[in-house]
């Protein structure tokens, strides 16, 4: 570690100011505080100051995404040999996975931080750290045939005029790599959904299985609910979707390090799934009884582990810039993302993926939910002065 | 005209037709003052018709001839109009132009009458039109209050057609109808953006119009 710091010291009299790259300061600094706490004290206001900085929050959420990264890799891989019925090793799909997620990855991280870097230059803002998270969460939301140009273009438009244009890391009122998704969910829907989530390339010898169907469970469900995969299958993950959100034993990992580092909110997580298990259940009792196959009849638990209910709600839904910031307002606020996406699935077959468009259209009711929530509370508070 | 006014008018010099005055009224609803990018007027039109180049100049063709026209029209009647009246009085000028705009667009341009639909009908709840009236042409003489509406025409049509063309590029791969985006980059594995053709669209390019304008025009800034 020494080593490293006598680097850093004894290149940053050049970035300073009336150094030979002053203007690349923000991009010195951000690989400095990466390696390094920053030494500075605060000059007036607040000084006790939590360890916790950002970087070591995100570096918290990556942690958590680890399990999701590595069983999706694994997947692609399961998926893809699957489909043309051969034999392989749990080290064979592992590494076919990980040499088709690798670029999409790279690309994501790659275009992200060069679209921030530049703008930091430009702007002389330090470089924020919040694309760290939305680099590895744009890619574990795409299919894993998604084009690399079109995940450039994504991680283009999300760090743009998801964030920069309202002022950067903490100013975006949505879920930056949310917005990628359905940024290309809308503008190429013929690449995110149909029969595009299993990696297909052509295997010397083998020719796809009869029995291949690229639909995913949240499509066949829209038909006949009988029709999915069984629930042990949807919570490992032993099914197609897009890379990172299969499985929700990993997404269960992840909320596990996110309650205990404290980085995600619990009530936000447990809410949602309430939410999504209350309205099943509504459904459940509403259904018509002469149609025995209807999506509405399907088991309220199913919810939580089709799709990427799990995904969305560990990773995005708790995203504390864009989540509700009050107590009572996050148990509101995940309700109601569990509920709608439980009605768009079954009621809209044309978006079968509910959990994304809930979780941004609360995103954009979460500053009103916690508005009425202090109001509230402001009037119950006079009510007894 | 009325006979009071005549002797103010007489005292000032004769204006020259293109004095710097008109010609700041005909140049700053180009830029400065743009009706929608800074006053932030007529914008659900903007999202409707810019999907391809040629109706969104079409519309904006039509627009001007509107507003140049309304505003001259209510610049004359100005001084007759009773003030308790005039919004009526103004809808029906503008109603009529309105019409006179739709029915050539039906006789002569068929499809691109089809393609703006209602829109062309819709130009009489343009609040930039409307805005005009009441905020210049009720107020000014007919010459700069006709110079006032083909600026402000002028000002809405630049940014329809800037957005029509990159929403079409973008959307279709053409300009008016000629690809533009060569065949190799289809081979290639490019495709047209599908949200290019939805109507948020016009929304996040107006967006960044008005981002870049206000990085280039450091007047706009903290204005709004």
């Amino acid at each position: 570690m020494k080593f490293l710091q006598n680097i850093v010291d004894s290149v940053k009299p050049h970035f300073v100011k009336g150094g030979r790259f002053e203007k690349l300061y923000p991009v010195f600094e951000a690989f400095e505080t990466f390696l390094f706490v920053p030494g500075e004290t605060t000059s007036h206001g607040v000084h006790v100051r939590d360890a916790m900085d950002m970087k070591r929050t995100m570096m918290a959420v990556i942690l958590a995404l680890i399990p999701a990264t590595l069983f999706g890799m694994w997947n692609v891989g399961y998926q893809h040999y699957l489909a043309f019925g051969m034999e392989a090793t749990l080290m064979e799909n592992f590494m076919f996975g990980f040499w088709k997620v690798l670029p999409i990855i790279i690309v994501s991280y790659a275009v992200g931080l060069g679209v921030e870097f530049a703008f930091s230059a430009l702007r002389g803002h330090p470089v924020s750290e919040g694309y760290l998270v939305t680099g590895l969460l744009i890619p574990l939301t795409l299919p894993v045939t998604i084009p690399l140009w079109m995940v450039a273009l994504a991680a283009v438009f999300c760090t743009l005029l998801g964030k920069e244009i309202f002022g950067g890391t903490g100013m975006n009122f949505m879920n930056p790599a949310l917005l990628a998704r359905a940024f290309l969910f809308f503008a190429f829907p013929a690449f995110m959904s149909g029969d595009i989530w299993t990696d297909l390339s052509p295997e010397a010898g083998h020719a796809v299985v009869d029995a291949f169907s690229g639909a995913t469970n949240l499509v066949a469900f829209d038909a006949n609910f009988h029709n999915v995969q069984s629930a042990s299958d949807m919570f490992w993950g032993f099914e197609q979707g897009s890379i990172g959100e299969t499985s929700a034993a990993a997404c269960l990992i992840g909320a596990l390090i996110l309650i205990i580092t404290g980085v995600g909110s619990w009530r936000i997580i447990v809410s949602a799934c309430l939410g999504a298990l209350l309205m099943g259940l509504t459904l459940n009792m509403v259904a018509p009884a002469d149609l025995p196959n209807h999506a509405m009849h399907t088991p309220a638990y199913y919810h939580l582990l089709i799709g990427s209910f799990a995904f969305g709600v560990v990773f995005m839904a708790t995203d504390p810039v864009s989540a509700a910031q009050t107590e009572k307002g996050k148990w509101i606020y995940g309700l109601l993302i569990g509920a709608f996406t439980v009605i768009l699935r079954v009621f809209n077959p044309a978006y079968p993926e509910g959990v994304m468009l809930s979780i941004l259209l609360m995103n954009v009711f979460a500053p009103l939910i916690d508005h009425i929530v202090v109001e509230q509370h402001i009037k119950s508070r006079l009510k007894r002065a | 005209m009325s006979v009071e006014s005549a002797p103010a008018v007489q005292e000032k010099k004769k204006e020259a037709l293109f004095s710097k005055k008109n010609i700041r009224i005909l140049r700053d609803p180009l830029d400065d003052n743009n009706p929608v990018t800074v006053q932030v007027l007529g914008i659900c039109s903007a999202l409707a018709v810019t999907v391809q180049v040629k109706p969104a100049m079409i519309m904006a063709l039509g627009v001007i001839f509107v507003t140049a026209f309304s505003n001259l029209f209510t610049s004359l009647l100005r001084n007759t109009i009773p003030n308790r009246v005039r919004i009526i009085v103004q809808l029906i000028i503008i109603a009529t132009l309105v019409t006179i705009v739709d029915q050539v667009l039906k006789a002569y341009m068929f499809d691109i009458s089809k393609k703006l639909s209602v829109f062309v009908g819709l130009i009489i709840t343009n609040c930039i039109v409307m805005g005009r009236l009441e905020a210049f042409a009720l107020a000014q003489k007919p010459w700069p209050s006709l110079m006032d509406g083909i600026g402000n025409g002028l000002g809405y049509g630049i940014i329809l057609v800037v957005v029509a063309v990159i929403r079409e590029i973008f959307g279709a791969g053409t300009v008016l109808g000629f690809h533009v985006i060569p065949q190799w980059a289809y081979d290639h594995g490019y495709v047209n953006n599908g949200l290019m053709v939805l109507p948020p669209a016009a929304l996040f390019v107006i967006g960044v119009y008005i981002w870049a304008q206000r990085s280039w025009n450091k007047k706009l800034v903290n204005v709004s």
